[in-house]
């Protein structure tokens, strides 16, 4: 037993190391559109695995993503702008301080920017998860659109509607995958532990999960906070990656997507949200090409612009109605599926002690 | 002194009153019951008891510490543990995780060391597997210990209810209806448990039950609620005798 | 400020009130019968709009019969909706939000694919942009066709709900949906009358609305949808006179904040959201206490 648990150690450390390996050669050497799509995946990979947390394992579904993702997007613009550019950016008033004098580099700036999030995620979680199902899901949207509204109105911090362009981009693929690893490996580690135990207990029953002696509010929240953070470093990669934001990128749309790619993927699975995360870029993608006009056989087709979301909201109805459980389910990758049978039912004897 | 004592506890609902005046002593290692007419506000008291409601008047106090007013999963910790009347298992985890929950409550190590797998987390996620094998033995319940509870047959559910209500190692049990939907050799099964069960596990327990038989079978004392008050008091003799009792039993009360 | 101009605003007020109103009714008879939250219900309001609007501009139908003729169409989307999306999903709670959250976003997206994402004017009565004075006050025609309409289908309403047997029939679904069905009533027909009812409203309301403020872009009705749920939410969501007292407080305070304190008022919604967070912390059965479902335990 403890050889095989070593086995998966080493092989999910391996597997790191590999998948980082691989993206500082594919900064080099894959076309930057290819590698733009890797970023993409992996930034929504994050969002997905966090939601997943929050919803498919304790329960709760709250639609505040886009709002979250927005706090730490801005932390990390505003945090890693020169106040040269700050000073010009800001077009109806002048940045308030410290965001007027502070430029940080990447790595303090995302932390920072997780942490507030968090922060912010506890004060919205604390009184909104004390309701259930329909009430927590408006209210976390109400927040969610509260922080986007507050952007919009508020120029002297984050200069409003016009957003911030010229975000230095410190980070590459390395930074993304690296956030990746950690963001599953952490929820993966909480869900698999003791805790995560009792996550699940308040998802299945949370009166029984209380008579059992699970502290409903410290659990919920434990949930939202971590969840919460990991969306706020998704949110400072995706001002890193895109380069310019304003508050209309964290539209609801954000939430919804994210939504589709959780249902997807199987919201009881990470490595269904992983894998979704990819899908939908891969076909946000595709259908992006449909939405644009083209010229084929001197034909020439026009756009259909709003298709892709079209397309996404059909594909989540149909999820819904027809494979509610996604494509994973809540199953799990395990090395058991490279390795065999055999040791697949071993590793179900050892119970949900997995280290890896 | 007692091990569960309440003491004048009165609950209202808005212009209801659902359970007046209530006084209990419960003595270490007794077996009470708490009977009457559908209605009478039986439930009210357990939900009082376990901190699902909060008392508008009255005391309520666990091996000598006030408990009134607290949260379900505090009562828990402190050793008092409730088995509901339908099945509340987590269905769609394992039997092995319904049991494991019950060892939580005395997990000291943070979320943060969970994570890491420090040697401190690991040594209580073990002991808490050690314990909750034991458990399941003890009940014959091991050989089940991947199975997703949802899937067992109803009375092995109820087991592992019991299981996981033990795994939280309460002082005080209570039981809600134990005996619904029972045959009558069930019944004698689960009468024969109960005693096992207290005695193995040093319990003192209080039921809620409406079948006669496990109630003057095995209660050493008897609480008879009617429309929210008490009406008697005392050993299944004394009650079986009682006319107000039975008038409140027929319809006339 | 003066008199008039404080008169100007109850004015505005109250038209806004109604409005929503209007949409919060739409809202609260669905969640009161099936104890749904159809979070698609300002959507089937842009879809009334933009079909009345696409009559009169593309096939210069009369606007009358393109407003009867897109509130059907709308009613009959909404029964469509509620047939294939939310029925097979009622016994799932969680699933029924993601169905109506995806049914969102796909009308949504429907008219953008259809329309473009563009604002278009909404055509109307050109007697409903006349004004009025009455002394220093003035009065929008539009205004006061808003509260009178509204008046005449809130009354209508009540009626239908105390005299007619599916009224009542639905409001005792609304109570408890296995009892009535142990009285005979059919289920399924009652919720169908009530989408019926509800995408009724929302179709009123949206032409309504949109004459008032004549813009109409796919995204259009999701304002008012949650300022028709916040309405009803506030007045006791589930209770019809609830929802109209709790939206005409909605917007008659909305347009009060613009008045007392105008440097607000661009946070106009941010004040709505708010005002529905704090009633779900403090007081979710809102005005008139409604009861909220309890877990049994």
């Amino acid at each position: 037993m403890k050889i095989k648990l070593k086995r998966n150690t080493t092989l999910t450390i391996l597997a790191s190391i590999g998948i980082l390996l691989f993206s500082i050669w594919a900064d080099q050497n894959l076309d930057a559109y290819i590698v733009r799509l890797i970023h993409m995946w992996g930034i929504y990979a994050i969002m997905v695995v966090s939601f997943n947390l929050i919803y498919g394992f304790t329960g709760q579904f709250s639609m505040a993503h886009a709002g979250l993702a927005a706090i730490g997007a801005y932390v990390v613009a505003l945090f890693t702008l020169s106040p040269e550019i700050k000073a010009t950016t800001f077009f109806i008033t002048a940045p308030v301080w410290p965001i007027n004098v502070v430029e940080w580099p990447l790595l303090p700036s995302l932390i920072l920017g997780g942490l507030l999030t968090a922060v912010i995620g506890f004060c919205i979680g604390a009184p909104a998860l004390r309701l259930h199902g329909d009430y927590l899901l408006i209210v976390t949207f109400g927040f969610s659109e509260i922080i986007r509204l507050l952007l919009v109105n508020l120029p002297m911090i984050c200069n409003g509607a016009m957003g911030l362009k010229g975000i230095p981009q410190y980070s590459n693929l390395t930074w993304t995958l690296s956030a990746v690893i950690v963001t599953v490996f952490v929820v993966k580690r909480l869900v698999d532990s003791s805790y995560g135990r009792a996550l699940k207990c308040i998802r299945e029953d949370d009166i029984a999960a209380e008579a059992v002696g699970v502290n409903l509010f410290r659990h919920k929240i434990l949930a939202f906070t971590i969840s919460a953070f990991f969306v706020g470093i998704a949110g400072g990669l995706l001002a890193e990656i895109l380069g310019t934001i304003d508050p209309s990128t964290f539209k609801p749309y954000l939430t919804y997507a994210v939504v589709t790619m959780a249902v997807l993927g199987g919201v009881r699975s990470l490595t269904g949200g992983v894998i979704a995360a990819g899908v939908y870029t891969v076909m946000s993608e595709w259908l992006r090409g449909v939405e644009a006009p083209r010229t084929i056989f001197n034909i020439d087709f026009p756009g259909i612009p709003g298709l892709r979301m079209l397309a996404f909201a059909i594909m989540l109805l149909l999820l819904i109605l027809f494979a509610r459980n996604g494509i994973m389910g809540n199953r799990e990758f395990s090395w058991s599926w490279i390795f065999g049978k055999q040791n697949a039912r071993e590793d179900k004897e050892e119970g949900n002690n997995e280290l890896a | 002194m007692s091990l569960l004592s309440i003491k004048n506890l009165t609950m209202r609902f808005g212009g209801l009153t659902a359970v007046s005046n209530f006084n209990m002593e419960l003595e270490k290692g007794q077996i009470l019951g708490l009977i009457g007419p559908n209605g009478s506000g039986k439930t009210t008291v357990f939900n009082v008891i376990t901190g699902f409601y909060k008392p508008t008047e009255g005391h309520l106090y666990l091996d000598g510490k006030e408990i009134t007013g607290l949260s379900p999963d505090r009562i828990t910790a402190l050793g008092l543990t409730r088995i509901f009347q339908n099945s509340r298992v987590f269905r769609n985890l394992t039997v092995y995780d319904n049991v494991l929950i019950g060892d939580h409550i005395r997990m000291t190590a943070s979320p943060a060391e969970a994570v890491l797998r420090t040697p401190n987390y690991v040594r209580q996620e073990k002991h808490a597997y050690k314990l909750s094998m034991e458990l399941l033995e003890g009940l014959g319940l091991a050989h089940l210990v991947h199975e997703q509870a949802g899937e067992l047959p109803y009375g092995l559910q109820r087991k592992l209810e019991v299981a996981r209500a033990l795994s939280t190692h309460p002082k005080v049990l209570l039981l809600d209806e134990p005996a619904t939907g029972m045959t009558a050799e069930e019944t004698t099964e689960m009468i024969q448990f109960i005693l096992g069960v207290r005695k193995d596990f040093d319990l003192t327990i209080l039921l809620i039950e409406h079948h006669m038989q496990v109630v003057m079978g095995i209660c050493e004392q008897i609480l008879v609620l009617n429309y929210g008050e008490t009406i008697a008091k005392g050993n299944p003799k004394e009650i079986q005798n009682n006319q107000k009792v039975i008038d409140a039993y027929l319809g006339t009360g | 400020m003066d008199i008039s101009l404080f008169l100007q605003f109850l004015v505005n007020g109250v038209a806004l009130g109604s409005l929503y109103a209007l949409l919060a009714i739409g809202f609260t008879i669905i969640f009161g019968v099936v104890g749904l939250i159809n979070i698609a219900h300002g959507d089937f309001f842009m879809m009334a709009a933009f079909l009345a609007m696409w009559g009169v501009m593309q096939y210069n139908i009369p606007w009358y019969i393109s407003f009867a003729l897109a509130a059907v169409i709308t009613v009959l989307a909404g029964l469509l909706v509620e047939k294939i999306a939310y029925r097979p999903l009622r016994k799932m709670k969680t699933s029924s939000f993601i169905g109506a959250i995806s049914i969102s976003f796909l009308l949504q997206n429907l008219f953008v694919v259809l329309f473009t994402a563009r604002s278009k004017p909404f055509p109307h009565p050109a007697l409903l942009d006349e004004v009025l004075y009455i002394g220093e006050i003035v009065l929008p025609v539009v205004n006061i066709v808003i509260v009178i309409f509204s008046a005449i289908l809130f009354l209508a309403l009540t009626l239908i709900v105390t005299k007619t047997n599916t009224g009542r029939a639905m409001r005792a679904v609304s109570k408890d949906i296995e009892a009535s069905q142990l009285m005979g009533v059919n289920p399924n027909k009652i919720i169908s009358f009530a989408f019926i009812l509800s995408t009724s409203f929302a179709a009123a309301g949206a032409f309504l609305y949109c004459s008032k403020f004549p813009y109409v872009d796919p995204f259009t009705g999701m304002m008012p949808g949650i300022k028709a749920f916040i309405g009803a939410v506030v007045g006791g969501i589930g209770s019809i006179p609830g929802a109209m007292v709790g939206g005409f407080t909605l917007g008659l305070a909305e347009i009060m904040l613009v008045a007392f304190l105008p440097t607000l008022t661009s946070y106009r919604d941010i004040f709505a959201y708010l005002v529905l967070i704090l009633f779900l912390l403090f007081r979710p059965g809102g005005i008139f206490n409604v009861k909220v479902r309890e877990e049994k335990v």
